[in-house]
């Protein structure tokens, strides 16, 4: 009988990878049988978390990235099919198959150090999307105060001394909320869900007679002549199809092609349950874009400028859209910085985790006072997918294809040690040249550096970052296996094997 | 008790959604649909959490 009972690795004892495993403790032990849940778990849940406060930034940002009506409704159909068809066909069947935590996958392929740096990179990430939902809630809180939201598009870097204020006050109260955990909070915005995908749907309705439609056969003149009219405002590059399908799929590829999400479907009957996905893609990443890309055009089109989440939403919605922006910029950061302070206790020197947990949500605060930070955040969310993905590939390569090529699955976990050396290869090289591609083009201190040196079948491949997560993930999943295959073919380990002591 | 609950809730979805549709057709102001967006919010966020089943999977799985 397989066990999945970890064993101790050679030089085990090392403080750290112990409190970690304390951490995840309880989620040890595969799901049971009878704990398994049917699709209306799964529906309930992709539709209340897809749902949230990105939507209110990321709808209005491709608007101001110029994207035209037909672009962005064929790119968000096609990217969101394929992001669905990704949870469905590598996400939910690996899970169902081995029906662990992400953490203790990780652990048994890649070993606690590289798990350790996983936990801490996945903190640091946390507080960042954290810090931009604070921003969320703060553009709503300080329209009653009469304060301006920071204009990032305008040339505001910083915002002012009281919007600070409220940042500050707003954070500190998610960051003693997150002290406290964040269990009633997950149960609030779950009561929030359907009311919030509602207030979406109506604040852009109402506005839709401002931008001149009188019926809904209206529509897609307005949409393709008032909305996404194909220019982008002020100095935003432009956005294509490519763009959207390409951000619309992979938006949420940590969870998906990084496997984040194997810890929820660990849960599910059958891996047909990944198809539940939809639910959440369709409703949240197909209708809520929309929906505030909507607001967005209204509101930018009836002379305001600076099109904030507060701003969009008292405009279409009143006082409940304002209150919405709040409780799903809150609902949305407290679970964030929870997990956050969680991640980085153990990293640190047996700190309290109230300590913890309050020295995040200090970064948590002053990443929510850059206005850069949501303006870019499609930018953060790629490279949040670029730098996760590998690791959801070896996952996929270590559990589906190992057995078939006679390679030995868990193999680091097996063979008792701390670090998989072909993992950080093959992590860290592919992270590092897809961020080359993408920087020599993009990033100017990049291009200064290393433009000269490049051979020219380097330099005519120009990529946008979201592009790069596809290659990169088939390539991370190459590198993986290449030099697992080399590492398993090595004397020393082809000795342990024929000997029986890793099966 | 509870089904007079999931009434209520149910009345608070209504009064967020359908207002917005009266304004499209111009029915009524915007002013009016901020109004009983908010009476909706108040309904929906006074009732819902007495009868919605709110457990997480991992609150299951301690359990």
């Amino acid at each position: 009988m397989q066990t999945n009972q970890p064993l101790a690795p050679q030089g085990a004892g090392s403080t750290l990878i112990d409190r970690l495993d304390a951490l995840y403790e309880y989620d040890r032990e595969p799901v049971s049988e009878k704990k398994l849940h049917g699709w209306k778990t799964f529906i309930a849940m992709f539709a209340g978390e897809h749902v949230a406060g990105t939507e209110f930034v990321l709808g209005p940002l491709m608007v101001m990235h110029g994207v035209s009506a037909k672009d962005f409704f064929l790119g968000l159909l096609v990217g969101n099919i394929l992001a669905v068809l990704s949870w469905a066909f590598i996400t939910a069947p690996i899970a169902v198959k081995t029906r662990l935590t992400i953490y203790w996958q990780l652990k048994k392929i890649v070993g606690p150090y590289l798990t350790i740096t996983y936990s801490v990179f996945y903190a640091f990430i946390l507080c960042l999307l954290s810090g931009a939902m604070v921003t969320v809630a703060v553009t709503s809180i300080s329209i009653p105060f009469g304060i301006p939201n920071p204009n990032y598009v305008a040339g505001d870097v910083l915002p002012t001394i009281p919007w600070v204020l409220i940042a500050v006050v707003v954070g500190t109260v998610i960051a003693a909320l997150a002290v406290l955990g964040f269990e009633k909070i997950a149960t609030f915005s779950k009561i929030c869900a359907p009311w919030m995908i509602l207030v979406f749907f109506a604040a852009a309705l109402a506005v839709l007679g401002k931008l001149g439609a009188t019926n809904f056969s209206d529509f897609w003149d307005v949409a393709s002549n008032k909305i996404f009219t194909g220019v982008p405002i002020g100095d935003n590059s432009k956005y294509t199809f490519w763009h959207v399908a390409g951000f619309a799929w992979l938006c949420n590829a940590p969870q998906h092609l990084g496997m984040s999400d194997v810890t929820i479907f660990r849960y599910a009957k059958s891996w047909k349950q990944g198809f539940a996905s939809a639910v959440g893609m369709f409703i949240g990443h197909f209708g809520a874009w929309i929906a505030s890309g909507i607001l967005c055009a209204a509101f930018l089109a009836d002379g305001f400028v600076n099109p904030q989440p507060g701003n969009i939403a008292l405009y279409g919605a009143g006082i409940a859209g304002a209150v919405c922006v709040v409780i799903a910029g809150w609902t949305t950061a407290n679970p964030g910085l929870y997990r956050a302070g969680l991640a980085i206790q153990v990293a640190t020197p047996n700190w309290k985790r109230w300590k913890v947990t309050f020295a995040a949500g200090v970064f948590m605060i002053i990443t929510a006072c850059i206005p850069a930070i949501n303006a870019n955040l499609d930018r953060i969310v790629a490279y949040n997918a670029l730098f996760f993905v590998p690791l959801g590939a070896f996952v996929l390569v270590d559990v589906w294809l190992f057995p078939k090529l006679g390679l030995i699955s868990s193999f680091t976990e097996k063979s008792r040690k701390l670090f998989s050396w072909p993992a950080a290869v093959a992590w860290f090289g592919s992270f590092f040249i897809c961020f080359v591609i993408y920087g020599k083009d993009h990033l100017p201190w990049m291009e200064r550096m290393i433009g000269d040196y490049l051979p020219r079948w380097v330099d005519v491949i120009q990529m946008d970052l979201t592009y790069l997560i596809a290659p990169e993930y088939i390539l991370a999943s190459l590198m993986y296996l290449g030099f697992s295959y080399i590492q398993q073919k090595q004397k020393k380990n082809v000795q342990l094997i024929q000997e029986g002591g890793l099966l | 008790m509870k089904k007079v609950l999931i009434v209520i809730s149910f009345i608070g979805l209504v009064l967020t959604i359908v207002p917005s549709i009266l304004v499209f057709k111009q029915v009524i102001a915007i002013e009016t649909h901020f109004h009983l967006m908010v009476a909706g919010m108040f309904l929906w966020f006074g009732t819902s959490p007495f009868w919605m089943k709110t457990k997480s999977l991992d609150d299951e799985e301690k359990a």
